[in-house]
C-alpha cells in the first residue's frame, strides 16, 4: 500500500482523466474508490501482528530470556516458568487486535458497498462505491453522497446550478452553489452524455479543500475549471433532483481521504514511561547480574576452588571467571521476574475494564437519541485522565446547529424576555408555556417563543411590528418547498436565515412562494404577492442585504437587514433616538451571547427609483471595476432608512456546554476552539460559552493575509501581554528576548486575554518561523479560538501543540472535516448521533453530548489514571520485594544462581497469588467518588502534573520493594541461623527457609495492598482473602504425598509446608517480618497525609464525615431540571475575574497547595477560594451533577420528549 | 460492540443500572487518620514487647554448650590426618573434655556443626535424585544426569544414593561419656532414631521394594559413593531397620541447610537411665570422636553442640531481641508521630480546605 502510494506521488506531477475512456484511464493507476482504514487481512493478520508484538521490548525481552533458559548450563529455572505466560500475553493481544480489525473491516465494507450509479456502456448502472473509477460519469441524486471527487457536469437545476451541503466536510450546514461550466451544462441527457469526451488536466491530488486547478480539453477547445465547479466525496447533494460528474480523484485520492491524516497507534505517556523503565529495570538487573557474577568468580576462587572436593567444576569449566560469566546468565533468568510478564496483560485487562465501565455509564447515555458512550479504543484510558489540552470543534460539537429566534426588539420595545408579578426576569425552563400560535394554520410547530406580548402586538396590527415581520418574511434568500398544501419547509443558505423566515412564518407573514421576479406572502391569512425589483445581495464587505420591492398597493419599499453598526451608519437623523434605545438592546442581546440584526426599511420614490434602477442596470454591465461601482451604487440608495428594530437569534448550544467548559478550565484544562466557520459566529459562541467572559482584558484578533503582518500582529500582541504583566509585576520593563517566554512570566500574568486567529492567518503562523511566537502567544491567552480553517489546519494545530509543549491533547468533534485532528490528538472524541458517522469511526471515544466530555475526563479518566499508578507502583514493588530477594541470597549461597523460593512459587505468584487482588485494586478503586470528582475539578490536576507516576515514584516504590526484600531476607536468616523444631530436629534447611520466605512475601504484599486500596468492595475481600487460601492450599497441595509420589523429582518440598507451618517459630518469625515490612510505609503515609494533606485527602476526609453526619446538605439540594437556558442564568453567575484583580485571595502560603507543588501557588488558592465559593453559594455544580440523570428521567415520557 | 441486544425500543442500548457497571458497589473506604494509626502502633509495640519480654524469658531458661573439636586436644593430630587425602581410609580417633556447671534440664539434644560448609549451592542441591531416594527401581540403576559427576563410579556402575550431596556425608561419630565424681566414666545413651521429620522417614526415602530380598541383594549392583567407606546398606551396623535409604544420619544430610553454617540432630538423650532421668547432671563429660570428616580443604570448623529446647526451638536469642528492638523501635514512632500530629496536623486542622 504505501509503496503503491509512493510511486503515485512521485509520478504524479499533473493528472489527465479522459471521460467514458476507462482503458485510458487504467494506464495512470489512479486509487479506485476502494477505501480502507483495517491493518490485517486473513493471512497477513499472525505474521505483521506478531511482528507489532514483539516491537514491545517486554515481549523481547521474554523472548531472550526464554532462550536463556533453554541452555542447560545456566537454566537456573525450568523453561516452563516464562513460556505459558509469553504465550498468553501474545495470544491475548493477538484476539483484541483482531476483534478491532474486524470491526474496521466492517465499517469499511459498508461504505465500499454503497450503492452509486456510473454512466457505462450507454446505460446507467448501479456500482458498488469502491466500484467507481476515476473517469466514469456518475449520477447523483438530491440527499445522496457525492462518491468521490467530481467535476460537474450539468444538473436538474438551469445554468447547470446545484447545491450542496458540505457538512462532513467543513462543518458548515449552509447550501453551496456549484454551477457547472456553460459548455457542458446541457449535457443532461445520457446519450450526450456518452458522446462526451472531455479531458481533464489538472493538479495531482492534494488535501486543499477550497483550491482546484485544472483545465478541460473539449472539441478543440479550453475551458479553465476551478473549485466551484467540483464536488466533492462526503458532500451531500441539496434542492437539485440530479446532476452528473466526471469523477477526477477516486477513494483514499480524494480531498476528504487526503484531509484524514494518517491512523497512528497511540501510545499512552504511561505505557511509554513503562518501556523506559523497563529498560532502566533490565540495566539494573544487568547490574545485579555483574555484581553476582563478580561475587562468584571470587568465591569460586577462594572458596570453590578447594570445595572442589566435594563439588566439582564441570569439565568444560576451566575458570573461575568463566564460572562467573555463566552465572551473570544464571541470574538474569532467576532475577527476571522483577519485568514481570504480567504487567503488560495485566495492564491491558485494566484497560479493557475501565472501558467497558465507559460503556456502562449511564451517565454518559443520550435517552433521545439512545445513545451509550462508547471507548473505541482500550488503550488510552489512562490518557484520559492527563488531558491539558482540548481541541473543539464548535458546530455540532458546542452547538446543537439549531438557530432560534429569540428575541427582537422592534421600535423600541424589547420582546422574548418573560417577567414575573414582580417585575423580574423569569427563567426560561422547559416548564414555561410558549405562545400559542394555532390562530396561524401555516406555523411551524416546532417553533416556540415564550412572550405573549408579541402576539397581542401583532393581533392589534401595531404597523412597527407588521413591517418587521414582513421584512423578515421579504429580505432573504431562502427557498421555499411547498410539499403539500400548508406543509412548508424552507432551504436557506444560512440556519439563521431559516430562523428569521420561521419566526415571520409563525407570527404570520409566512413567505410561500417566490418566482425570479415576485414573492408571496400570506400576511395574516391573506397571500400578497409582492414584486421583487431589486435584490442587494450580502456579502462581508457590505454585512447587509436589502431587496427593493413593490407591494400591491404599488409602493416601492427597500428592506435592509444587516450589522448594527452598518445600518445605523445609513440611517435617517430622525431615528437617532430609535437608535439609541435599539442599540442598548442590542449590546443586551450580545452579553447573552445571541446573534444579532438590525431592521430598517424606507420608502422609495418611483421616480428616484428609476433613475437609480437605470443606472444599476448600467454598472451591471460595466467590465471593469464593475464590483465597485455596484457597490457604490447600493450605498447610495441604501441611505436614509429608518429603524425598525434588531432580532437576535440563539446558537443554541448543547445542554450544559458553558458549566462543563467552566469546569474543564477549573481543572486547569484549556480549550481551544477550531472551527470552520465564520469569525463573528464562532465569537459570538466564545461568549455564549463563556470563554469570552465581558470582563476580558483584552481579545486579540489576529486576521491579516501576509506573513510580515501576522508576524507583526502576533509580535504586538504578546508584548502587550508580556509588557502588561511585567510592569505590573516587576515595575520596570526590560526587554528580553521576545521569542523565549519565560515560565516564570506565563505563570505571573493573571489578567485574561483571549486569541481570535482566522484560517488564512494561521496559514502563515503555522510556518516553522512563526509556529513557536504562535504557541507562545496562544498559550499566555486563556481562550483560543481559530475560525474558517481547513481540516488539515485543525491537525496541525494540534500537532503544534502535541510536539512543543508535550502536552496530552484531545480533539473533540463531530464531522468528517473534524477527522483529521480527531486522528492526530492524543485522543479523539467524536460526537455521535449526528449525521456523519466518520468523526465517531476515527476516535477513540464517542457519545452523544459534549457535556458528557466532563465526565469522561473528570470521573472515569482520573479514576483510570489513578487506578493505574497505583496498580504500577504496587506492581513494581510487589515485583521488587519478591525477585531481590535471591539477590541478597546469592551472598550466602557462593552466588550460585540458587534460588530461594520452590519453582513452583516462582511459577505461580504472579499469575495466581498476587494477581486478582491488584487487578481488583485497578478495576475498583476510588479514591473519591464520581460526584467529588467533578465537584473538585482541582483533583483532576495531579494527573497532568503527572505526579501519580512518574521516575521518581518508580524509585520511590522501587526503594521500598528493595526494602522489603531485605528484611524479607534478613529476618528469617537470623532467626534461622539458630533455630531447631520443637522436636529438636533439623530445621535449618533450604526448603523450610523457601516457604517461610515465600509466605512472609504473600502476607507482607498481601497487607500491603490492603493498605493501599481506598475503595473495598466485596470483589476486593473476595480477592484477598481467596489469593490467601488459594496459596495456603496449593502450597499443601504441591507439598502433599501425593503428587509426591507421582514426579518426585518435580515436587521435592514434600511435607515442608506441613512441618514448618506447624512450628510456632515460624509464625513468630513471619509476623515479625510483616511487622517490620509495613510499618514504614505506614508511617511515610500518615505522615503524608497529616501533615502535607492533598485535595484528594481533603476531599476524602470530608466525603467519609458526610457519610457518617446526617445528610443535610442533601436535603437543601434542591433539583432544577437543566435545560438549554442554563447556559444563559451562568453566564450571569459572577466570574472570577474580579477575585483576581481585587487582589483579595492572593494571600500568600495560606494551605499548602500540594496539588500543584510549587507550580502555580496563586492559582491554586484562588481556584479553591473560587470553588468554595460556588459551594456556599449555589451548589452550581451539584445540580448539574445531577442535571442529566434528571433530565433523562423526564425525557423518558414521550409526550415531553416531543415539546423538546 | 458486536453482542446482539435482546432489548428493544427507544430505550434499547440504555446500559444497566446495576452498581457493578455503574461502580457504585457497596464499598468501605478506611482512611489513615491519627484515630486509627496512633492506637494501632500503640497496640503493636505492646505486642511486641510482651512477645519479646516473654521469649527472652523462656530463652534465659535454655542451657547450650559449644564445644569446636576441629582442631580440639588429641584431635589435633586426626585434623592433621585428615590434611592428606591418601589417610582417608585410615581410622582415627580422639578424645575431647568438656565439663558443665550448671546441670541441663529436661530433654538433652546433641548436635553436630559444620561451619562454612555449603550446601546450598545451586549445583550441589540439585546432585541428588529423590526419584532413587524413594526407591524407584529404574531410578536406582540409572541415576538421574543431576547427578553427575556422582551417578556412575569409574567402572560404570551406578552409585546408590547418587550425587555430591550423599557423596559428602558427614561421617564423624560420636561417644559421651559422664564422669561421675568418684566413679568410672558411664557411657550416655543417646537416642539416633526419630530425629527426622516423620515425612522423610515415611515418605520421602523410602528403600527399593525388597520382595523378600535382603538389603544387600538389592543394593547389589550399585556402587556407594565414592568418599564411602561402607555401603549404603550397612551405614548402621546396630539396626539392620535403620540401613539403606531410611537411614536417619543419610536422610538429614540430605536436608540441606539453607546456610554455609548450620548444625544437624544427631541424638537425643535416653532419659530413661536413672542417671539421666532428669537430664545431664552438672559435671565433667568427654567425647569420643571417630574423626573422619575432612575440613581443612574448604577452611571449615566442626563442632557438637548440647542444648535444651524451648516452645519455640532451640536457644535462639534473635527472636526475643528482634521483637523488643522491634517494639521500641515503634513505640519510639508512634510517640514521634503523635507528637508531630498534636503539634501540627492535630484535630484534622489540615483537612480544612
Amino acid at each position: 500500500m504505501e509503496a503503491f502510494w509512493r510511486r503515485n506521488s512521485h509520478v504524479e506531477k499533473e493528472r489527465h482523466v479522459k471521460a467514458n475512456a476507462r482503458d485510458y484511464n487504467d494506464k495512470f493507476s489512479y486509487a479506485d474508490n476502494h477505501i480502507k482504514t483495517s491493518k490485517y487481512n486473513v493471512f497477513t493478520f499472525l505474521p505483521i501482528n506478531l511482528f507489532e508484538q514483539f516491537r514491545r521490548v517486554a515481549n523481547v525481552y521474554f523472548l531472550v530470556l526464554l532462550i536463556l533458559q533453554i541452555i542447560p548450563e545456566i537454566s537456573s529455572l525450568s523453561w516452563f516458568t516464562t513460556i505459558g505466560p509469553l504465550v498468553l500475553v501474545l495470544a491475548i493481544t493477538a484476539v483484541k487486535d483482531a476483534t478491532d480489525d474486524y470491526f474496521r473491516h466492517k465499517s469499511d465494507q459498508q461504505v465500499n458497498n454503497r450503492q452509486s450509479q456510473v454512466l457505462i456502456r450507454g446505460s446507467l448502472q448501479n456500482e458498488k462505491w469502491m466500484n467507481v473509477r476515476v473517469g466514469d460519469i456518475i449520477k447523483i441524486e438530491n440527499s445522496q453522497f457525492v462518491a468521490a471527487d467530481i467535476l460537474l457536469l450539468c444538473s436538474s437545476e438551469p445554468y447547470g446550478l446545484c447545491y450542496i451541503e458540505t457538512a462532513e466536510l467543513d462543518g458548515e450546514t449552509n447550501l453551496k452553489v456549484r454551477q457547472a461550466l456553460t459548455i457542458t451544462s446541457d449535457l443532461g441527457d445520457i446519450t450526450k452524455l456518452m458522446d462526451f469526451d472531455g479531458e481533464v488536466i489538472c493538479e495531482p491530488p492534494n488535501n486543499k479543500l477550497d483550491k482546484f486547478t485544472g483545465t478541460l480539453y473539449w472539441r478543440d477547445n479550453e475551458y479553465p475549471l476551478d473549485n466551484e465547479k467540483m464536488l466533492l466525496r462526503g458532500c451531500v447533494l441539496r434542492n437539485t433532483e440530479w446532476c452528473f460528474g466526471l469523477v477526477i480523484y477516486a477513494g483514499l485520492q480524494t480531498k476528504l481521504m487526503q484531509n484524514c491524516g494518517k491512523t497512528s497507534f497511540k501510545r499512552t505517556s504511561i505505557e511509554k514511561l513503562i518501556n523506559t523503565l523497563v529498560l532502566w529495570i533490565l540495566a539494573f538487573l544487568i547490574c545485579m547480574g555483574v555484581i553476582l557474577a563478580i561475587g562468584n568468580t571470587i568465591w569460586e576462587s577462594q572458596i570453590g576452588r578447594n570445595f572442589q572436593v566435594f563439588l566439582p567444576w564441570n569439565e568444560f569449566q576451566r575458570s573461575a571467571v568463566f564460572s562467573g560469566f555463566l552465572t551473570f546468565w544464571s541470574y538474569i533468568i532467576i532475577l527476571n521476574t522483577v519485568v514481570p510478564i504480567s504487567l503488560y496483560v495485566s495492564v491491558e485487562v485494566l484497560r479493557l475494564g475501565h472501558s467497558y465501565f465507559i460503556n456502562w455509564d449511564r451517565k454518559m447515555y443520550y435517552s433521545q437519541t439512545d445513545t451509550a458512550a462508547e471507548a473505541h479504543t482500550t488503550t488510552l484510558n489512562e490518557e484520559l485522565g492527563q488531558v491539558e489540552f482540548i481541541f473543539s470543534d464548535k458546530t455540532g460539537t458546542l452547538t446543537q446547529n439549531i438557530m432560534v429566534f429569540s428575541k427582537c426588539s422592534i421600535n423600541g420595545k424589547t420582546f422574548g424576555d418573560i417577567y414575573n408579578e414582580y417585575d423580574q426576569k423569569v427563567e426560561i425552563t422547559e416548564k414555561t408555556a410558549c405562545v400559542d400560535f394555532s390562530f396561524n394554520p401555516l406555523c411551524d410547530r416546532r417553533f416556540k417563543f415564550y412572550d405573549s406580548n408579541l402576539v397581542e402586538a401583532i393581533k392589534l396590527e401595531d404597523l412597527a411590528v407588521q413591517e418587521f415581520f414582513r421584512l423578515l418574511a421579504l429580505c432573504h434568500t431562502v427557498m421555499p418547498e411547498e410539499k403539500s398544501e400548508g406543509n412548508l419547509v424552507y432551504q436557506a443558505q444560512s440556519p439563521d436565515e431559516g430562523a428569521l423566515v420561521t419566526a415571520a412564518r409563525n407570527f404570520g407573514f409566512v413567505f410561500r412562494a417566490r418566482t425570479p421576479e415576485t414573492i408571496t406572502l400570506c400576511e395574516m391569512g391573506r397571500a400578497v404577492t409582492y414584486q421583487l425589483l431589486a435584490k442587494l445581495d450580502f456579502n462581508n464587505e457590505r454585512k447587509r442585504m436589502s431587496v427593493i420591492v413593490r407591494n400591491p398597493e404599488g409602493q416601492i419599499k427597500l428592506y435592509s437587514k444587516g450589522a448594527d453598526t452598518i445600518i445605523f451608519d445609513s440611517l435617517d437623523p430622525s431615528n437617532e433616538d430609535l437608535m439609541y434605545t435599539t442599540s442598548e438592546h442590542l449590546d443586551e442581546f450580545a452579553r447573552e451571547g445571541l446573534r444579532t440584526l438590525a431592521l430598517a426599511y424606507k420608502d422609495l420614490d418611483e421616480e428616484d427609483f428609476d433613475v437609480w434602477m437605470k443606472k444599476l442596470l448600467f454598472a451591471s454591465t460595466v467590465i471593469e471595476n464593475r464590483e465597485k461601482q455596484l457597490a457604490d451604487l447600493y450605498k447610495e440608495i441604501e441611505q436614509g432608512l429608518r429603524l425598525l428594530g434588531a432580532t437576535a437569534i440563539e446558537d443554541k448550544l448543547q445542554e450544559g456546554v458553558p458549566e462543563t467548559i467552566a469546569r474543564l478550565s477549573l481543572a486547569d484544562i484549556k480549550i481551544w476552539v477550531l472551527t470552520g466557520d465564520k469569525r463573528e459566529t464562532a465569537m459570538k459562541i466564545g461568549y455564549s460559552c463563556n470563554m469570552l467572559p465581558d470582563d476580558m482584558s483584552e481579545v486579540f484578533v489576529i486576521s491579516k493575509h501576509t506573513v510580515q503582518e501576522v508576524q507583526q500582529e502576533l509580535r504586538s500582541a504578546k508584548e502587550h501581554i508580556l509588557g502588561l504583566s511585567r510592569v505590573s509585576s516587576t515595575g520596570d520593563v526590560e526587554k528580553t528576548n521576545m521569542f523565549v517566554v519565560d515560565s516564570v512570566f506565563e505563570e505571573t500574568i493573571i489578567a485574561e486575554y483571549a486569541l481570535v486567529i482566522n484560517g488564512h492567518s494561521l496559514a502563515h503562523a503555522l510556518e516553522p518561523q512563526l509556529e513557536h511566537v504562535l504557541l507562545d502567544l496562544a498559550c499566555l491567552c486563556k481562550t483560543v479560538i481559530c475560525c474558517r480553517v481547513t481540516p488539515l489546519q485543525k491537525a496541525q494545530v494540534v500537532e503544534l501543540v502535541k510536539r512543543h509543549k508535550g502536552a496530552v491533547t484531545l480533539a473533540i468533534g463531530d464531522g468528517a472535516n473534524d477527522v483529521s485532528m480527531i486522528k492526530t490528538a492524543h485522543i479523539g472524541v467524536g460526537i455521535s448521533g449526528q449525521e456523519g458517522m466518520q468523526a465517531v469511526l476515527a476516535s477513540d471515544y464517542s457519545f452523544a453530548q459534549f457535556r458528557y466530555l466532563q465526565r469522561l475526563l473528570l470521573v472515569h479518566g482520573r479514576w483510570s489514571y489513578f487506578r493505574m499508578c497505583n496498580f504500577l507502583r504496587y506492581f513494581f514493588y510487589k515485583n521488587f520485594a519478591f525477585t531481590l530477594v535471591n539477590f541478597w541470597y546469592g551472598f550466602f549461597c557462593g552466588f550460585s544462581a540458587q534460588t530461594v523460593y520452590d519453582q513452583w512459587f516462582i511459577t505461580l505468584f504472579n499469575s495466581v497469588y498476587t494477581s486478582l487482588p491488584v487487578l481488583a485494586m485497578g478495576l475498583f478503586d476510588q479514591d473519591v467518588n464520581d460526584q467529588n470528582s467533578l465537584r473538585y475539578p482541582c483533583l483532576y490536576k495531579p494527573g497532568q502534573q503527572n505526579l501519580l507516576f512518574n521516575k521518581r515514584q518508580f524509585f520511590l516504590c522501587m526503594l521500598q520493594g528493595i526494602g522489603t526484600s531485605f528484611l524479607l531476607f534478613f529476618i528469617p536468616y537470623g532467626a534461622f541461623s539458630v533455630m531447631v523444631k520443637e522436636d529438636g530436629s533439623n530445621f535449618s534447611d533450604q526448603q523450610t527457609l523457601a516457604v517461610t520466605i515465600a509466605t512472609s512475601l504473600v502476607i507482607v504484599v498481601s497487607v500491603q495492598i490492603g493498605l493501599d486500596i481506598h475503595y473495598w468492595t466485596a470483589v476486593n475481600h473476595l480477592f484477598i482473602w481467596g489469593s490467601l487460601t488459594v496459596y495456603f492450599a496449593i502450597l499443601f497441595a504441591m507439598q502433599s504425598n501425593g503428587i509426591f509420589g507421582i514426579f518426585p523429582s518435580i515436587f521435592p518440598f514434600i511435607g515442608t509446608a506441613r512441618n514448618c507451618l506447624s512450628e510456632k517459630s515460624v509464625w513468630l518469625v513471619i509476623l515479625l517480618t510483616t511487622v517490620v515490612c509495613v510499618v514504614p510505609g505506614l508511617v511515610v503515609s500518615f505522615l503524608r497525609a497529616d501533615l502535607f494533606p492533598t485535595l484528594t485527602d481533603k476531599v476524602r476526609h470530608q466525603q467519609l464525615r458526610k457519610r457518617e453526619g446526617p445528610q443535610e446538605q442533601n436535603l437543601r439540594r434542591v433539583r432544577r431540571t437543566s435545560s438549554g437556558r442554563s447556559a444563559k442564568a451562568f453566564s450571569h453567575q459572577q466570574g472570577f475575574g474580579e477575585l483576581i484583580t481585587s487582589g483579595k485571595n492572593m494571600r500568600m502560603n495560606t494551605v499548602p497547595s500540594v496539588s500543584s507543588p510549587g507550580r502555580t501557588p496563586h492559582s491554586s488558592t484562588w481556584i479553591e477560594n473560587v470553588l468554595k465559593r460556588k459551594n456556599r453559594v449555589s451548589c452550581a455544580n451539584d445540580e448539574s451533577t445531577g442535571g442529566p440523570e434528571n433530565s433523562e428521567i423526564a425525557k423518558q415520557t414521550p409526550k415531553q420528549q416531543h415539546t423538546d | 460492540m458486536g453482542k446482539a441486544k435482546v432489548k428493544s425500543g427507544p430505550l434499547a442500548r440504555r446500559p444497566d443500572n446495576s452498581a457493578f457497571k455503574q461502580q457504585r458497589l457497596p464499598a468501605w473506604s478506611p482512611m489513615l487518620t491519627a484515630n486509627t494509626v496512633l492506637p494501632f502502633f500503640y497496640f503493636m509495640a505492646a505486642i511486641c514487647m510482651l512477645l519479646g519480654v516473654w521469649l527472652l524469658l523462656t530463652v534465659q531458661s535454655t542451657q547450650e554448650m559449644k564445644l569446636d573439636y576441629t582442631e580440639a586436644g588429641s584431635c589435633n593430630l586426626c585434623y592433621q590426618k585428615r590434611q592428606n587425602a591418601s589417610n582417608a581410609a585410615q581410622s582415627c580417633t580422639c578424645k575431647v573434655m568438656f565439663s558443665i556447671q550448671k546441670a541441663f534440664k529436661g530433654d538433652v539434644f546433641f548436635y553436630y556443626g559444620l561451619k562454612n560448609f555449603h550446601q546450598n549451592l545451586r549445583r550441589y542441591m540439585d546432585s541428588r535424585d529423590d526419584g532413587q531416594m524413594v526407591g524407584r527401581k529404574r531410578n536406582l540403576k540409572n541415576p538421574s544426569s543431576y547427578c553427575q559427576p556422582f551417578d556412575k563410579d569409574q567402572t560404570g556402575v551406578p552409585i546408590a544414593p547418587c550425587g555430591a550431596v550423599a557423596n559428602s556425608i558427614f561421617n564423624d561419630s560420636f561417644t559421651l561419656s559422664y564422669h561421675q565424681p568418684g566413679s568410672s566414666p558411664v557411657r550416655i545413651p543417646l537416642l539416633r532414631r526419630g530425629i527426622t521429620w516423620y515425612t522423610d522417614e515415611n515418605v520421602k526415602f523410602r528403600n527399593p521394594k525388597t520382595e523378600n530380598l535382603t538389603l544387600a541383594e538389592v543394593f547389589k549392583d550399585t556402587a556407594p559413593p565414592l568418599y564411602w567407606q561402607k555401603p549404603v546398606y550397612e551405614l548402621d551396623p546396630d539396626d539392620p531397620t535403620n540401613n539403606g535409604f531410611i537411614n536417619e544420619d543419610l536422610i538429614i544430610w540430605m536436608r540441606e541447610a539453607a546456610f554455609p553454617n548450620f548444625k544437624k540432630l544427631y541424638g537425643v538423650l535416653n532419659r530413661a537411665d536413672e542417671v539421666f532421668a532428669k537430664g545431664l547432671p552438672a559435671g565433667n563429660y568427654t567425647i569420643d570422636i571417630n574423626y573422619n570428616f575432612p575440613v581443612q580443604y574448604f577452611r571449615g570448623r566442626k563442632e557438637v553442640v548440647l542444648t535444651t529446647l524451648t516452645w519455640f526451638g532451640g536457644q535462639n536469642h534473635f527472636l526475643p531481641v528482634a521483637y523488643l528492638v522491634t517494639s521500641s523501635l515503634i513505640l519510639l514512632l508512634a510517640v514521634v508521630l503523635t507528637v508531630i500530629w498534636w503539634k501540627f496536623g492535630k484535630a484534622g486542622k489540615n483537612m480544612q480546605e
